[in-house]
């Protein structure tokens, strides 16, 4: 234990994990183990994608990093610090839409700064800055419900850029859209990357997602989720999602999933037969 | 240029099918406005057929030509806790309209202070509630357990504490809805999204800010639903605590109806009764369309089912 605290502190990475496990209901009967023993080191400004089965606790592991929830086992640390809560530096985006639909968009996007009672003209400000950068500044003063799905999450980009976290948790974000807006959105989010030079922790159980956004793929065996490989992928950006690399890539995450997607639903039948 | 014009002037013009400044909006209000009309007419007229052929006696059952027919003669019962004192001459207080109105304001204020010291009153302790713990402990088995209680019960102790007045029609009013609503308020609050918490915790929102800036805001359309629907509920407690000797109002003037055994001031009151329960959700939901902007309209779903 005190080497990892060591090798954390003495880390220059965005995101330090070692032996995270995660247990719901923690001694009752309805317990069960959603993750054992996640070692994962994400660097400043690095995309990494989390790939995995349903239900296989990458999302789990998004909470724990993000702070919302705690884990029942190892240490999390972010930029050197220990993770004991939520903190602005870390923003979450959600799959469904999480705006507040009683504010308009620019009063959602500087929700945070309202928080720390900023001042009405500094909020419209940096709102109109951080929509600039999402491409929606013309939609400052609507609601939320006038805007469509790939909007909202656009708009959900800002509120958290805003923030100027230094890592982006992202828990399929896109996974309502439909595939051309999901396409479009996977651009735009590559584009606000690289301008925040923030680390990206992106959930996903889209092979393609993954082979397009990511400078790793973190593979997740079904449940209790284990890191079962880690896949660096090299291809300079945008990526055609048809070249030999590409499909070599698709092989190799389709394998590598098959398995334990096959081994989910025998888990799941166990689970229902029961 | 005369081309031009006689070219404009062939040109039909839409707006043509629509009775001149009426808009669809406008049409659609009418239109609901006509199906009320048919739909009350209905049933005066089938009332009025009954009379006809003799079914219903109009010593009982008297119909609405009937009870509505002398409105004068009706009103003179109305708003007499003021005019019938002893040694006043009834024919110098209000005109029996005014007497009317009088009486009418009375219970509507009744109403409507009630409804508001109830919601202020249950959707802060039910925050309180969800907000301290030890408050919840302390108190949330009590509202339970007196929730199911009819606000009937309570009518002798309105009386015992506040006599007779404004205050235990009142009083009656906010304990018929204090405690649903408490209940109603802390069930809102546990189905606020998790997701709308999370947002708000990352930004390093505090607890007091994360129940003032996201489940307040978010509760607040179901809790006026609640409160609409209650409102029905407030105009039926106020007549019977207004029937029991609490004063003048509504009530009295029924409660003197059946003891006097006049069947069309009963009628009439029933008539008035209704209306000011319509006109009054009617206003609620104008509230309700300005507060909560947020809050889209679905009524349209079922409607094209």
């Amino acid at each position: 234990m005190a080497s990892d605290a060591y090798v954390a502190w003495s880390s220059q990475d965005a995101v330090v994990c070692r032996g995270v496990g995660k247990t719901w209901a923690e001694g009752t009967e309805r317990a069960h183990e959603a993750l054992r023993g996640i070692d994962l080191d994400i660097a400043p400004g690095e995309f990494v994608v989390l790939l995995g089965p349903s239900g296989c606790g990458k999302s789990t592991l998004l909470y724990l990093i993000a702070g919302l929830e705690r884990q029942t086992g190892g240490r999390i640390w972010a930029f050197r610090d220990p993770v004991e809560g939520p903190s602005p530096d870390r923003s979450l985006i959600f799959q469904e839409t999480s705006l507040f639909p009683w504010l308009t968009v620019w009063q959602n996007v500087s929700f945070g700064l309202s928080i720390r009672g900023a001042k009405e003209a500094e909020r419209r400000a940096v709102a109109k800055e951080a929509l600039q950068r999402v491409g929606l500044a013309e939609a400052m003063d609507k609601r939320p419900d006038e805007l469509s799905g790939g909007m909202r999450q656009r708009v959900a980009v800002a509120r958290a850029l805003a923030m100027r976290p230094k890592v982006l948790l992202m828990d399929e974000p896109f996974a309502a859209l439909d595939v051309q807006t999901r396409a479009k959105m996977q651009d735009f989010l590559l584009d606000v990357w690289r301008d925040s030079g923030a680390s990206v922790l992106f959930v996903t159980h889209h092979i393609d997602e993954a082979i397009a956004l990511a400078d790793r793929v973190v593979v997740f065996t079904a449940r209790p989720g284990r890191i079962k490989s880690i896949i660096p992928i090299a291809l300079p950006r945008p990526r055609d999602p048809f070249s030999p690399e590409a499909e070599a890539l698709r092989r190799q995450l389709t394998e590598e999933l098959r398995s334990e997607v096959d081994r989910a639903f025998a888990e799941q039948e166990a689970l229902a037969a029961e | 240029m005369a081309t031009q014009a006689t070219g404009v002037a062939t040109v039909p013009r839409p707006a043509a099918s629509l009775p001149a400044g009426l808009t669809l909006r406008n049409r659609q209000v009418l239109a609901k406005l006509g199906w009320g009309v048919v739909s009350v007419g209905l049933f005066v007229g089938i009332w009025e057929v009954l009379w006809l052929i003799g079914w219903a006696d109009p010593k009982l059952l008297p119909p609405p030509h009937v009870f509505l027919g002398n409105i004068p003669d009706q009103a003179r019962f109305f708003n007499t806790a003021t005019r019938w004192q002893i040694g006043v001459n009834p024919a110098d207080g209000p005109s029996p309209y005014e007497a009317v109105a009088i009486t009418i304001g009375a219970t509507s204020m009744r109403v409507f202070v009630g409804l508001a010291i109830a919601a202020v009153l249950s959707i802060t302790i039910g925050v309180l509630i969800r907000y301290f713990g030890i408050f919840e402990k302390l108190v949330l088995p009590t509202i339970t357990l007196l929730s199911p209680v009819s606000p009937i019960a309570w009518l002798p102790v309105a009386i015992f504490i506040f006599g007779i007045g404004n205050a235990p029609a009142i009083f009656m009013v906010v304990v018929a809805l204090f405690f649903h609503m408490v209940l109603s308020t802390i069930s809102q609050i546990d189905n606020v999204s998790r997701n709308f918490i999370n947002v708000a915790r990352t930004m390093g929102a505090t607890k007091r800010q994360i129940y003032s800036r996201v489940i307040i805001p978010a509760i607040l359309p179901q809790l006026l639903i609640v409160l609409r629907l209650n409102l029905f509920g407030a105009w039926m407690v106020v007549l019977v605590a207004e029937s029991t000797g609490v004063g003048f109002g509504l009530g009295q003037v029924i409660m003197m109806a059946r003891n006097t055994f006049n069947p069309s001031l009963v009628f009439f009151t029933i008539a008035l009764i209704g209306l000011l329960g319509f006109l009054s959700d009617w206003l609620l939901r104008i509230l309700q369309k300005r507060l909560l902007y947020w809050v889209p309209d679905t009524g349209g779903v079922l409607r094209g089912l």
